[in-house]
């Protein structure tokens, strides 16, 4: 039989990232400070999972700024939302597996 | 069971991820308690109000008798503008009292339940329930400039209502029903416009009481709010 798990994509194996690709697909943009907010993490903490998720290629940086204070927002891409897509299909399919079983 | 199994961990994952999407995009902390004490004050500024144009008109057939003097004609004129002004301030009033005692009760679910009360969720409820009152507000304003009084109780019900189907989408679905009642309310008080009080009563006052209650024993009943 297949490993159940295979499907799922290691990036994801974060609480943190997971948070930040859910809120990612419905908000077309967010800032730093709200994902802050929405996850309760501290300032590094967030800013290390958002460089790996950016390395990835799942997620798109602006930086801007509101008067003189930077404004960085994020938004998810293509890629980044098509792998997100494919592994809460494979979370799906093992929990379908094991109601089968 | 008890062992951590793929299974378990995939469920628990995807509850997260749906806890963070209606996290990010709704506002959740509105509550019931907060349409009960809009609508109570709603019922008392109607009360008021209604004993001040009772009082007004009752004048009126009083001084029916003596229709040709000129001098009681402005009179009448000035105290019309008086009940006017009277009627813009307890408006004022009660949109205040309305305000603020809903926003403590919302504050205070939010605070119980360690959400924050201004965040992400709350800005684009407020920001797409304000598009059409102000909307509203502009033309009953404008009705007012024109000594129009006759729809101002019909604008604000549909206005309203249309705020409320607007905001719904970003928080409790719920309000969308409360946003159509008070939609319908207004149009259908269009046809009998000497019964706008009434029908302002209904909408604003009535509506958000039972709204509130039905919010209330569907959310917060069991968490002791």
């Amino acid at each position: 039989m297949k490993n159940p798990i295979g499907n799922l994509n290691k990036v994801f194996d974060s609480r943190i990232r997971v948070g930040v690709m859910s809120i990612l697909m419905i908000n077309q943009e967010i800032s730093f400070n709200d994902l802050k907010q929405l996850l309760e993490l501290t300032d590094g903490n967030l800013a290390s999972h958002l460089i790996n998720l950016e390395e990835n290629g799942f997620i798109k940086v602006h930086k801007g700024f509101i008067g003189r204070k930077t404004n960085t927002t994020y938004s998810i891409t293509k890629a980044g939302e098509k792998a997100f897509k494919d592994h809460l299909e494979a979370l799906e399919g093992i929990i379908k597996g094991m109601n089968k079983g | 069971m008890d062992h951590p199994s793929p299974t378990n961990e995939s469920l628990e994952t995807l509850q997260d991820i749906r806890r963070m999407m209606e996290r990010s995009s709704r506002f959740i902390s509105l509550s019931g308690l907060s349409g009960v004490s809009a609508g109570i004050c709603a019922l008392i500024g109607a009360y008021i109000a209604h004993g001040w144009i009772i009082g007004y008109y009752g004048g009126i057939t009083v001084r029916g008798g003596d229709p040709g003097s000129v001098g009681r004609h402005g009179y009448m004129h000035d105290e019309a503008e008086g009940l006017k002004w009277k009627l813009i301030g307890l408006a004022i009033a009660v949109l205040a009292a309305a305000l603020l005692s809903s926003t403590f009760f919302t504050w205070r679910r939010a605070r119980k339940s360690n959400l924050p009360i201004w965040d992400v969720t709350s800005k684009k409820l407020f920001i797409n329930m304000l598009i059409p009152l102000i909307a509203g507000g502009f033309f009953v304003l404008g009705m007012l400039y024109h000594a129009d009084w006759d729809y101002v109780a019909p604008t604000c019900l549909v206005f309203y209502g249309l705020a409320l189907v607007n905001a719904s989408k970003y928080t409790l679905t719920d309000i969308r029903y409360l946003g159509f009642l008070e939609i319908i309310l207004g149009c259908v008080s269009m046809y009998y416009l000497h019964w706008g009080l009434y029908f302002w009563t209904i909408g604003f006052g009535v509506l958000h009481i039972i709204y509130g209650l039905i919010m209330w024993w569907k959310y917060e009943r069991g968490a002791g709010v």
